[in-house]
């Protein structure tokens, strides 16, 4: 349903006015449409079934659960967008996170600010490390991220061994990050809120930011056009590894223990999320909004289904079901144009 | 269509020695290792006119358009722009200098909208120093008011038709103040209306000052739109003339200009059966009412202007592409839509024109490849020896003398001539009875040229049915028996040996399509 109102809203015809379009046709043609529905109808059912999924608690626990993943996911829609691909963000964040327990051991007093800001920069680096070995190597980010995946998780084996970092070990006020909430939001969540912000404004209102959008969309063209394709490329890395950095001292705020495994895995639920959200896997379009509410509808499903008692083992399925039915209508949509297009040409010969 | 009596009252006086040379291109030189792609490249260019640039595939048009562009760089020359001497480093060299070329098929970024795809790299700000789209969007639609054209400023580029792209390119020259507007066929893909809209824009410009350099293949719109004609051939200029005071009679024999019937010779042989037989292809919007047939021994030249729709037609057949309607017979037999190994097994053979990319696969070994369509018929219990496929490879590359290192070496180590033999040696090996080469000579020197063109002319004598798609005229006029000349995805002219020559080639190739009916 949601298909035939993208494609019909787009003006086919090669000689359509060029008047303001309307609200509603800008609504329609949102990428991020499908995922919405998808969220409202999930939370619409769900609630319905089950009362208590919607109590004060429970939009908490949603939330709480979905930052997080709203971060990595931010910082991965850079990278996607620029043609390229993060897989070794979880182990960054379990780096992040180990460092941040090991940090209020060895030095109990600091500031919490100065451990976000060491936390950063800790992501960002691992990230610059990951862009100059794409663009200067000039390897596919596939592969690069691959090896530093198991790279960066084999130094985190090495540093952790079998210690582990537990709550008690931080101080009460990072821990209650987590915990206190302003109107109702926890307090992290509204970290990632603005983070989702920041990089939305930027990604959308900037030169840069549109540079990305342009690199991705097609590689050539944009070094044809003079575009700085190697600084943005290694930038978006640098900024996914830094937002790697942050999600990964949020981990240690939120998660009573953090050591050698934190994090494992969760790069592809970080690619997950922004496929859901109508990032394009090829880079060109796609927005942090989509990806972020995209994080928050593959959280919100695994919350869902235990509140309808679905079967754990289920729930891993439909999230693939909903990966699979993103790209799908992504695709249909674009050929149903392409053919569309085709056939009026042919009528004009 | 326009008629070339519509210009002339307000267009400028070309004669005039006072009119301002916007863009002058003298004696420019560029080889590419021993080929001399341009070896006098020339031309023109004054601030108010349109002026044509014409010549045969491979006359040297594309090298000297992407010297005006900044992608080449001339060896020699001199190479004046408003009269100040330059050198391009790069294209935005070019650009800058005030150079705008719109390509047959423009380059823009697919998800931008199309006012971002103007302004890219120097969106117009707003407050707080961010991108305002509204500003953008008005300065889009000022841009399409301007040249008279309603393209949406807020619809991504991806799905645009050719002519709409055409469009945002002319409109980002306008905005960047381009003071020479470079048009490289830019009619190839359009409709009638289309291009009628183009012409509009380009007299448009011209009458504003801007100076437009136009190449094309179809005369009447060289005739129609262009103020003066410049005729290039063989990498050579040969003269610049007004368009009042010449004829598309002189200009085809200044492009064509050499004597093409003794270059390379087919040997005579008896044409046998029908092997293909081919009736009411059509794609819509790619080809249409195909009809055609080869015979054994028999070889056939599928000709006409590059994008006349051959190398679909040829796809089609060898079941690559889809097509909706019509029938492909092979010996009598229909053949399977889209199915290229049941090409494969009724007989047809397949020598794409991207050898780099269709042809070969590049980092595997010369025996790997030329073993790679018979690994059927080399299989023992669904393994392939090793030995077999040497074999295999070692008798072709003898009969076809490839020079090859080792038949182990990676095929991307040989030269381009001998890669064309090495596909050849794939083909030949399944023994086929009809083979399809698309543009069997390109890129090759001549001496390896005149061996494919022995070797194709030794396989017809020994009854294989040849299908050549060339858009080298001495070759089609050499080679074919037959020639079958396409325009517009329509079969325009069947010409036997005796009939073809440069002229009735390129007059099918050429004429419009009212002209043909």
């Amino acid at each position: 349903m949601s298909l035939d109102g993208t494609v019909g809203a787009a003006p086919a015809h090669p000689t359509a006015p060029h008047s303001r379009p309307s609200a509603l046709a800008n609504l329609l043609r949102l990428r991020e449409l499908p995922v919405i529905l998808a969220l409202v109808v999930l939370v619409a059912v769900t609630a319905a079934l089950n009362p208590l999924f919607l109590s004060e608690q429970g939009i908490k626990d949603l939330l709480l659960n979905a930052t997080i993943l709203m971060i990595l996911a931010v910082g991965q829609t850079l990278v996607i967008i620029t043609r390229n691909i993060d897989l070794s963000v979880g182990s960054i964040l379990g780096l992040v996170a180990f460092g941040t327990g090991s940090i209020f051991v060895a030095a109990p007093n600091l500031p919490i600010i100065a451990v976000f800001v060491l936390g950063m920069l800790f992501g960002a680096v691992l990230g610059a490390l990951n862009g100059l070995l794409i663009t200067i190597a000039k390897v596919p980010a596939l592969v690069i991220t691959l090896g530093t995946l198991y790279i960066f998780r084999g130094v985190n084996n090495a540093w952790a061994g079998g210690t582990q970092y537990f709550a008690g070990d931080r101080p009460e006020a990072f821990g209650n990050l987590s915990v206190d909430t302003v109107l109702g939001f926890p307090v992290i969540t509204l970290i990632a809120v603005v983070v989702v912000a920041i990089v939305a404004v930027y990604m959308l209102g900037t030169r840069p930011g549109r540079d990305l959008y342009a690199i991705g969309s097609d590689p050539d063209a944009a070094r044809l056009f003079g575009i700085p394709v190697t600084r943005r490329v290694l930038l978006a890395f640098v900024v996914n590894g830094l937002l790697a950095g942050l999600a990964g001292v949020l981990y240690a705020s939120r998660f009573n223990s953090v050591g050698a495994t934190t994090g494992s895995g969760l790069e592809l639920d970080v690619v997950a999320a922004a496929v859901v959200g109508g990032v394009a896997i090829f880079g060109g379009s796609g927005t942090v909004v989509g990806a972020a509410i995209g994080a928050l509808l593959l959280t919100t499903i695994t919350s869902a289904l235990t509140a309808l008692r679905v079967d754990k083992f289920w729930q891993q399925a439909i999230v693939g079901i909903l990966i699979l039915a993103a790209v799908v209508i992504d695709r249909l949509a674009s050929v149903r144009a392409a053919r569309k297009l085709r056939m009026l040409e042919a009528r004009n010969v | 269509m326009t008629h070339p009596a519509d210009h002339g009252i307000e267009a400028p006086d070309p004669t005039d020695p006072d009119r301002t040379s916007v863009l002058t291109l003298r004696g420019a030189l560029k080889t590419f290792g021993p080929v001399v792609a341009l070896a006098d490249g020339t031309v023109e260019l004054a601030a108010g006119e349109i002026h044509a640039l014409v010549g045969e595939n491979g006359a040297g048009k594309s090298t000297l358009v992407k010297i005006l562009a900044g992608v080449h760089q001339p060896d020699a020359g001199e190479f004046l722009v408003a009269g100040q001497p330059v050198s391009f480093r790069n294209v935005a060299d070019s650009k800058a200098a005030g150079i705008s070329v719109i390509y047959q098929e423009p380059t823009l970024f697919p998800d931008l909208t199309v006012a971002e795809n103007i302004f890219v790299g120097r969106q117009p700000k707003g407050r707080f120093g961010l991108i305002s789209r509204i500003e953008m969007r008005r300065r889009a639609g000022e841009l399409f008011d301007q040249l008279g054209v309603p393209i949406d400023p807020d619809r991504v580029a991806e799905g645009l038709s050719i002519a709409d792209q055409q469009i945002i390119e002319i409109a980002k020259a306008i905005s960047l103040d381009a003071r020479v507007l470079v048009m490289d066929e830019p009619t190839a893909a359009l409709s009638g209306v289309e291009v009628d809209r183009l012409f509009a824009v380009a007299r448009r410009l011209r009458d504003s000052g801007s100076g437009i350099l136009f190449i094309s293949h179809r005369f009447d719109e060289v005739f129609g739109l262009c103020d003066r004609i410049t005729v290039m051939r063989d990498g050579t200029y040969i003269a610049t003339h007004e368009t009042g005071a010449t004829s598309v009679e002189a200009i085809v024999r200044e492009m064509v200009g050499r004597d093409i019937d003794a270059l390379f010779p087919k040997t005579e042989t008896e044409a046998g059966d029908v092997v293909l037989r081919v009736s009411g292809l059509t794609r819509p919007g790619v080809f249409h009412d195909i009809d055609f047939e080869v015979r054994a021994g028999e070889i056939v030249a599928l000709s006409g202007l590059v994008g006349a729709g051959r190398t679909e037609v040829a796809r089609a057949v060898f079941g690559i592409d889809r097509y909706e309607s019509g029938t492909v017979e092979m010996a009598g037999r229909p053949l399977r839509r889209k199915d290229p190994r049941a090409a494969i097994d009724a007989g047809i053979g397949f020598v794409p024109e991207d050898r780099r990319k269709q042809g070969l696969v590049m980092d595997l070994s010369v025996e790997r490849n030329a073993a790679l369509t018979l690994r059927h018929s080399l299989a023992r219990f669904g393994l392939i020896s090793g030995r077999a496929e040497r074999e295999a490879a070692e008798t072709w590359g003898k009969r076809l003398q490839v020079k090859a290192g080792s038949p182990e070496h990676a095929v991307s180590t040989l030269s381009g001539g001998n890669q064309q033999k090495v596909v050849l040696a794939k083909w030949l090996a399944t023994d086929p009875k009809l083979l399809i080469v698309d543009e069997p000579t390109r890129g090759i020197d001549v001496g390896t040229k005149a061996e494919v063109h022995r070797l194709l002319s030794e396989l017809a004598g020994r009854g294989i049915a040849i299908l050549m798609i060339s858009s080298e005229l001495p070759e089609v006029l050499g080679m074919a028996d037959r020639v079958l000349v396409m325009r517009e995805g329509r079969i325009t002219g069947r010409l036997d040996r005796a009939e073809a020559t440069a002229e009735t080639v390129m007059h099918a190739a050429t004429a419009s399509l009212e002209a043909s009916r």
